[in-house]
């Protein structure tokens, strides 16, 4: 990837993590922690690699995503106002009442291709949107985003074998390998690893990358589209919380809201990001 | 009442996606590695590109078929009712309710008259679970004019539709030259003054068998067939409730949030609330047996359906 356009997506995930606080602050709860950990491969994804159209947003032949870790709405509302989906100013209501962005991801908010929330459930629906495009001998592509606690639901293995099963090479999953969830490491509440050896075990083509560095997402991207008959996981290795310096490697942050002084705080930290990649 | 033909309506359910794949190019089915009992297999041998067996995992399938439906194909995810409804309700209500995704649900081997599998396999809950997800259809066709009938109306309907289909033959006593479905309205079988069985699939039989035995000692029952729990037909059932003063509600599944709990939520809500007896599974599992004995020895038959009016309009009566 040439440093121009690294720089540009860099900053573009800047302003996603800032939307992140933004949102998150505002309202009063919600899930920073890993919302931070995916907004590099969501800004590379609705930037450099989907074809999405923000004026047609359910047009035919669009590439999908499901956000199968839908707690963090956050993250995908944030990147989906900067592509345009919809008015920045709409991440400011996030959560409240009468506001179009609920706490989990809702198919009728403009760009959401799926409701998500409930653990375990994204990628089955991934799996028909896939089937639906080998069904229809469709070009579009289907991305899933899982937590790495997630795949502790047994439902993320059915979708497995299904995937697997039914060659759907049109789906690319992306486990957010951050390492903790809410009762804390995932390794010590109910260990779902080793996770690459799995999803290999299940009949996929496993990619790991690093979630935080954008020649390696998309080296990641390039490589997923050259697999034929199977589908493939990209294990990215994350940080929670990542870009905002008090709430990185923090189990505490998975579903906390900053508060005043740390909103500040936080968003301080990504203006000078932001200034330096600008500078 | 001569003899009729009769024909289990999971094998209407098989038969009906066959013949209708043709006229709509989006169906498609999918199935939990029970093709051969819901009779999908039907579908699998005819168009085996458009049906997909998701193994035994109910709960992905569920998730596939909205999917599915997110890309405009019209899917059939078919099971038994105790996994359609039971194992996978919490799939159904957030990956296919809450965004009101256009999956057909095709329940098969609902109620008692499984038989000899036993409780397990006995869904006398599947009603009562659908019926507290906004927005979704259950309808609850009688016989194999109906259930066909209620699958081509489900496919023309755009939202979530559960339907509900049985193991045991039944009779067909629908005429398949002048039915018609509508989705949300209930048929009046039989008028009647004295009294009301407000009956839904196997049990729609039952009752007009049931009918005549009460005309037999004098009661004039009316019968309604509601094959759509929901959106319930308030309108007839008020109806009935007004003219007849007394409804006894007769379903193959429990009395506990079903027909009976529909009716009875709908008439004491009303201006004319009258007594609703309720006849269903009453809050016990079944257990194993031929399906008729089981049905007797639960009191799903005409003989008890009339026993319990007959004395629910004396008491009436006597009051």
């Amino acid at each position: 990837m040439d440093e121009m356009t690294k720089k540009k997506l860099q900053a573009i995930a800047c302003h996603v993590r800032m939307g992140v606080i933004e949102g998150t602050y505002h309202a009063k709860s919600g899930h920073p922690g890993g919302s931070l950990s995916i907004c590099d491969t969501l800004t590379y994804l609705y930037f450099a690699k989907m074809h999405v159209d923000p004026k047609n947003p359910k047009i035919q032949d669009r590439d999908r995503l499901v956000l199968s870790k839908g707690h963090c709405a956050p993250a995908l509302y944030s990147v989906l106002a900067q592509r345009g989906f919809f008015p920045k100013e709409e991440l400011q209501s996030l959560r409240h009442i009468g506001a179009m962005l609920q706490g989990h991801p809702c198919i009728h908010i403009p760009g959401v291709d799926m409701s998500s929330g409930s653990l375990g459930q994204g990628i089955s629906a991934a799996c028909g949107m896939a089937l639906a495009a080998k069904i229809d001998h469709a070009a579009y592509k289907v991305y899933a985003i899982l937590g790495d606690g997630e795949i502790e639901e047994g439902q993320v293995w059915e979708g497995a074998m299904f995937a697997a099963h039914y060659q759907l090479d049109s789906l690319v999953a992306i486990v957010d390998h951050n390492g903790l969830q809410i009762d804390g490491k995932i390794t010590e509440v109910c260990s779902p690893e080793p996770i690459p050896e799995k999803f290999e075990a299940f009949g996929w083509h496993v990619i790991r990358m690093d979630a935080h560095d954008f020649d390696s997402i998309d080296a990641a991207f390039r490589e997923a589209e050259t697999i034929v008959g199977k589908p493939v996981v990209l294990v990215q290795e994350s940080t929670k919380g990542k870009g905002v310096s008090f709430m990185e490697n923090q189990v505490g942050w998975h579903g906390k809201a900053p508060n005043q002084a740390e909103y500040e705080q936080a968003m301080a930290q990504l203006q000078a990001q932001l200034k330096e990649l600008e500078g | 009442m001569a003899e009729m033909q009769k024909k289990a309506t999971r094998e209407s359910y098989g038969e009906v996606l066959r013949d209708l794949a043709e006229k709509y190019p989006n169906l498609v089915v999918l199935d939990a590695d029970l093709a051969a009992a819901t009779k999908t297999g039907i579908m699998k041998k005819a168009y085996p590109e458009r049906f997909f067996d998701c193994g035994i995992a109910e709960a992905n399938m569920m998730g596939v078929a909205a999917g599915l439906a997110t890309a405009g194909k019209i899917p059939f995810a078919s099971t038994f009712a105790m996994f359609a409804a039971g194992r996978a309700y919490e799939i159904v209500r957030n990956s296919i309710g809450y965004p009101h995704l256009n999956v057909k649900i095709g329940a098969t081997h609902a109620g008692i008259s499984v038989g000899e599998d036993g409780a397990t396999h006995q869904c006398n809950e599947d009603i009562t679970l659908m019926r507290t997800i906004p927005g979704m259809t259950i309808l609850n066709p009688a016989d194999d004019v109906e259930a066909k009938a209620a699958v081509e109306a489900a496919i023309q309907y755009n939202g979530p539709v559960y339907l509900r289909f049985g193991r045991l033959a039944a009779p067909i006593f629908n005429d398949p030259e002048t039915y018609q479905f509508t989705i949300g309205k209930g048929l009046t079988l039989r008028d009647g003054s004295d009294l009301t069985l407000v009956a839904t699939g196997l049990m729609v039989s039952e009752a007009l068998k049931a009918a005549d035995l009460l005309e037999a000692e004098g009661i004039h029952a009316r019968v309604l067939n509601i094959h759509t729990i929901k959106p319930l037909d308030t309108a007839l059932i008020c109806q009935a409730a007004q003219e007849t003063g007394l409804l006894v509600t007769v379903e193959e599944h429990s009395i506990i949030g079903g027909l009976g709990g529909a009716v009875a939520e709908t008439v004491t809500a009303s201006s004319t609330p009258v007594p609703v007896v309720r006849i269903g599974v009453n809050d016990t599992f079944g257990h194993s047996g031929p399906a008729v004995d089981l049905l007797k020895e639960f009191g799903l038959c005409s003989d008890h359906i009339a026993d319990v009016a007959m004395k629910a309009y004396d008491g009436i009566r006597e009051r």
